[in-house]
């Protein structure tokens, strides 16, 4: 059975493993840094549908399909599927899985939804209550924006401190046997230091990110250096100078092992993303194209994976409310990984 | 968390980098003046064909709406205005992008729930205040007796 170590964490004592992923993007994503590592990439961000927020469903499914082929796993293996995006009533997931008819729980922990989904379904299959899970989120940039902010030819300009909500989609397979062992899970407070700005999340997440990561670090007793690679959802420019910040104010330098999703998906000048990238479907993406496979190949051995989640509501924020910050945290070993 | 909000606010400002407002100032300047160039042109052109000062501008202003919503719906307003910023938001072109882009963009709700309910919701509260702004000037016109 799992175990509590510390006050946040919990160690997973049985095996548990991601034994499939698939990544889906569209245009943008092709283009950026990682478009030769996605599964899919769909060039028409309408993905062939009538509406934005068909169009996300659509990549969601594809997600879903491509993880279970890659997984050689029928959608009738699958115990329990738990899926979020970031529209009202989680409505991509929910439609997504319409079609699998399989046991559904939807989430919602904006962009650390990632993190929360590959946590739930990895308890679920530890404690025997799940053979196999399925842990699915999304993002796509036209159904965010005309949620969130403004209709998409609307002239208006951003600030430098924006980011660029991703349109892509990761699903993993989650089993009791496969190249990648989830080994501890963190699950975050919401932490808020009063940011009230809608258009600079990271800032508003960074907290929350620190919060988590140090609470991880003090419940196991390790430092950055145990591990290959520290990646953070899409914290991007300002989020993760803050988080670096935070973190050598109490003399941890995360520096030498950090990186952000949300600084990989795009060529940020280039394709003027302003900070960075964001949205559950970023974090998602570049672990299910880029991490998680390269840990595969053997190329790290020892990570740890935290998306944040800004729990923005625009409803909120008019009414002068600040921004909760969250972050989610799992510690994955590949072959030969230890700790 | 041991940091206040203050102390994190502080530390913030020093973390999200500023607008390049010597960038985005002079491209306002110059984009937003070649719009009003451009009408001027148009108002000019207008008076030549033998309209009334009055007519020329209400032409004037008719085209421009009419520019500013094609190229809403050809997708090329939202590529200028990231580069122009204000210069293509102040002048009356940016009034009809306002108006013409939810419209675009909600008409996937239907026409009555979606785009005629949501066609003023960039542009509603400057229709609001612009008519309570010029009430009050009426108002004092009336009361100071100039009118």
């Amino acid at each position: 059975m799992a175990i509590r170590i510390g006050a946040g964490t919990i160690r997973l004592e049985k095996p548990v493993a991601i034994a499939a992923t698939a990544a889906v993007g569209s245009r943008m994503e092709k283009e950026g840094p990682l478009g030769a590592e996605f599964d899919r990439l769909v060039e028409d961000s309408s993905f062939g549908e009538k509406s934005w927020e068909k169009a996300e469903t659509k990549m969601q499914t594809l997600a879903i399909e491509l993880a279970l082929q890659k997984g050689n796993t029928t959608a009738e293996q699958v115990d329990v599927m738990l899926g979020g995006d970031l529209l009202n009533q989680c409505i991509a997931s929910a439609y997504a899985v319409r079609e699998q008819g399989r046991p559904f729980l939807g989430l919602y922990g904006a962009c650390s939804t990632m993190a929360e989904s590959l946590t739930l379904a990895s308890l679920l299959v530890e404690s025997g209550a799940a053979r196999k899970a399925l842990a699915v989120t999304s993002s796509h940039f036209c159904s965010s924006e005309r949620q969130f902010r403004f209709p998409l030819d609307y002239g208006g300009v951003r600030t430098p401190t924006a980011q660029h909500t991703a349109t892509a989609a990761g699903a993993a397979l989650v089993g009791m046997a496969g190249p990648i062992t989830v080994r501890e899970v963190c699950i975050g407070r919401v932490v808020d230091l009063g940011v009230t700005d809608m258009n600079n999340m990271g800032a508003a997440m960074a907290p929350a990110a620190w919060d988590t990561l140090r609470q991880y670090f003090t419940d196991t007793g390790t430092s950055p250096a145990d591990y290959d690679k520290i990646i953070t959802g899409d914290l991007a420019q300002v989020g993760s100078d803050l988080l670096v910040r935070l973190a050598a104010e109490e003399n941890c330098d995360l520096r030498p092992r950090y990186t952000d999703c949300g600084l990989m998906l795009y060529e940020r000048e280039k394709q003027q993303v302003d900070a960075g990238a964001s949205g559950c479907g970023c974090s998602a993406a570049v672990m299910c194209a880029h991490f998680l496979p390269a840990m595969q190949q053997g190329k790290y051995r020892n990570i740890l994976f935290m998306a944040t989640g800004a729990l923005m509501s625009p409803t909120a924020c008019q009414q002068g409310e600040s921004i909760p910050g969250i972050a989610h945290l799992l510690h994955l070993t590949a072959k030969g990984g230890t700790n | 968390m041991g940091k206040t909000p203050k102390e994190y606010n502080k530390m913030l400002r020093e973390s999200s980098p500023p607008s390049q407002s010597a960038k985005t100032l002079p491209m306002a300047f110059l984009v937003g003046g070649l719009i009003c160039v451009v009408g001027q042109a148009l108002t000019d052109w207008y008076g030549s064909l033998g309209l009334t000062k009055d007519e020329a501008g209400a032409w004037c202003s008719v085209t421009l709406v009419l520019l500013s919503v094609v190229t809403t719906g050809l997708g090329w307003y939202q590529k200028l205005a990231r580069k122009a910023g204000a210069g293509t938001l102040v002048p009356i072109t940016g009034f009809a992008n306002a108006m013409s882009s939810p419209a675009i963009e909600f008409k996937s709700e239907g026409f009555v729930l979606g785009l005629a309910a949501k066609l003023f919701v960039i542009a509603g509260p400057v229709v609001v205040y612009g008519t309570v702004a010029s009430i009050l000037y009426g108002l004092v016109l009336v009361i100071f007796g100039l009118a």
